[in-house]
């Protein structure tokens, strides 16, 4: 696996990080057609950190990053992202802000018409004031990032579902944003290509400190980022040596009829009392 | 499966529920169509995707276009034919054909035809990116999707349904010269000069009014029901079929009430 490249490591090295969450719900509720999806939620991601939300399907897991985005607005309560409520902003407002967030959909959201190069660039093409070599060096950057520098030119339909996700990666991260989110970024892979995406997720994570958000179904997955850290000599992705649990920026988040029923770290959810909790883990 | 079952599977919905449904529908499409023009002041504006709609749109839709304008043309001078005979005034099917092309068959027929290619396309375009979230991951990436999918996609519409228009009545015209020369002897040139000289003024800005609104019905009515799909595949052809049955509806409808306007605006012939 080729190093991740100097000039961005040292960029991300180089911020500060602040004490204030990077996104934040507040007493949020969201229904679709008479059921209520989402009744009064509240947490907050803090800077840095790589929160797994959990939680039976259609208990709202998507919903949640939808609304961090602003594609849905929630029926009640305020969503702060950076510091922006975005319940209150203009569809015009929340272009401006979508460039610090990058998301990765479940079923990758590729533009079909456009090739791998295009899709990465699609971002930087869309700013209009960066040079073709620019967009060229930094299209091949990602890609060598997510290790598919070979896929340049090809279609996503010409890619593996793997594959697809990889460049989803590539194209969520090609801004540098300050928050991503993944849908599923796992879901319906086999175990060694589940494993690179979760590789590329911690080392977004320990290497560029990005403040994430991920709805899985895979527990192993997220307890896999709980106990392990990327190492930058090796360039691989490492357990965390016994009893150094907790070292990571990891927690847990899980949904049950539209609440939040748990919300801590690996080793709260591995002592939680809760049955319902329990039985989830077990 | 028994009556029954069928019958309870059908949702029933009430008249206010309808209603409120229906005028939803109309303030959105109104929304995104206003939001697709008022597109055109903002940058940026997606020239190449404009230049692209309208090879797709103009260039794909000129051969069905030229054929329907043609055959038109010699349909109409035939069946006229039939009747200005019985009157002994054959010699006025040329502007028989000429004021019916261009005034009204023209723009209808082209409109219909770009709308049963084009609305069509644009919807089961627009509908296939919105049920496999690409519309939701150009929105996560800061781009609007009204303004690089369906304004270029008005502008090139109503642009290229202007020139097919023009072409269209051009053939139509050349059609019903073609069938009159070799089936009833009329002379060419006679044709040409008693077509082109009965068009006034009116007639030309009439037929050329039409398709600046009839183009934008169609894209914005493809788009519009692109936009609104939901439930998969099924619901990208339901959004179709739909979108095709409007627009050219609408064309028909909206071609009466032009019609009867500009008469009431240059008084009638």
């Amino acid at each position: 696996m080729a190093a991740p490249p100097n000039a961005i490591e040292e960029r991300l090295e180089s911020t500060t990080s602040s004490a204030a969450p990077v996104v934040r719900f507040e007493n949020v509720s969201m229904g679709f057609e008479d059921k209520t999806v989402l009744d009064e939620i509240s947490f907050h991601l803090p800077r840095g950190e790589t929160k797994a939300v959990f939680g039976v399907a259609g208990s709202g897991k998507s919903t949640i990053l939808k609304l961090a985005l602003g594609l849905l607005k929630p029926d009640a309560g305020s969503i702060y992202v950076l510091g922006n409520d975005i319940t209150q902003m203009r569809e015009e407002e929340l272009f401006e802000l979508r460039r610090k967030v990058g998301i990765v959909f479940q079923e990758s959201a590729l533009f079909d018409s456009l090739s791998v190069r295009e899709n990465v660039a699609f971002r930087l093409m869309e700013e209009g004031n960066i040079s073709d070599e620019e967009i060229e060096r930094r299209v091949r950057e990602v890609l060598s990032f997510v290790e598919l520098e070979h896929t340049l030119d090809k279609f996503p339909a010409e890619l593996s579902g793997g594959m697809r996700r990889r460049v989803a990666i590539a194209r969520a991260i090609i801004t540098e944003p300050e928050i991503l989110l993944y849908d599923s970024p796992t879901a319906g892979l086999d175990p060694v290509t589940s494993t690179t995406i979760v590789e590329l997720i911690v080392k977004q994570r320990d290497v560029y400190k990005t403040s994430s958000l991920m709805v899985t179904h895979r527990l192993q997955d997220a307890f896999v980022m709980a106990s392990h850290y990327f190492d930058r000599q090796t360039n691989r992705m490492r357990r965390l040596p016994p009893g150094a649990r907790g070292e990571v920026p990891m927690s847990f988040l899980i949904l049950r009829d539209g609440k939040v029923i748990f919300d801590g770290d690996a080793q709260d959810l591995a002592h939680s009392k809760d049955e319902y909790i329990r039985e989830y883990i077990s | 499966m028994a009556a029954g079952d069928l019958l309870s599977n059908i949702e029933l919905i009430s008249p206010s529920q309808f209603a409120k449904e229906k005028i939803q529908a109309v303030q959105d499409y109104a929304l995104l169509s206003a939001r697709a023009v008022a597109n055109l002041f903002r940058r940026p504006l997606y020239v190449a995707d404009m230049i692209q709609q309208a090879d797709l749109i103009g260039v794909g839709s000129l051969s069905i276009v030229l054929l329907t304008g043609f055959f038109t043309g010699a349909a109409l001078a035939l069946n006229s034919a039939n009747t200005l005979q019985r009157f002994g005034s054959l010699t006025l099917i040329a502007q028989l054909v000429s004021v019916s092309m261009v005034r009204e068959l023209g723009p209808v027929l082209t409109a219909l035809m770009v709308a049963g290619r084009n609305a069509s396309g644009m919807a089961s375009e627009i509908g296939s990116m919105i049920v496999t979230e690409q519309i939701d991951a150009m929105r996560a990436l800061g781009t609007d999707p009204v303004k690089k999918l369906v304004t270029p996609r008005v502008i090139a519409t109503v642009f290229m349904l202007f020139f097919l228009t023009i072409l269209a009545d051009l053939l139509g015209l050349f059609g019903g010269a073609v069938l009159s020369t070799l089936s009833f002897g009329i002379d060419w040139h006679q044709y040409w000069s008693s077509g082109w000289q009965i068009l006034v003024y009116q007639d030309v800005f009439t037929g050329l009014v039409k398709p600046v609104l009839f183009g934008f019905i169609i894209s914005t009515v493809g788009c519009y029901y692109g936009m609104s799909a939901h439930g998969g595949t099924q619901g990208v052809g339901r959004a179709t079929t739909q979108a095709v049955v409007a627009s050219s509806l609408l064309v028909v409808v909206v071609d009466t009430v032009v019609t009867r306007l500009l008469m009431t605006v240059f008084g009638t012939r």
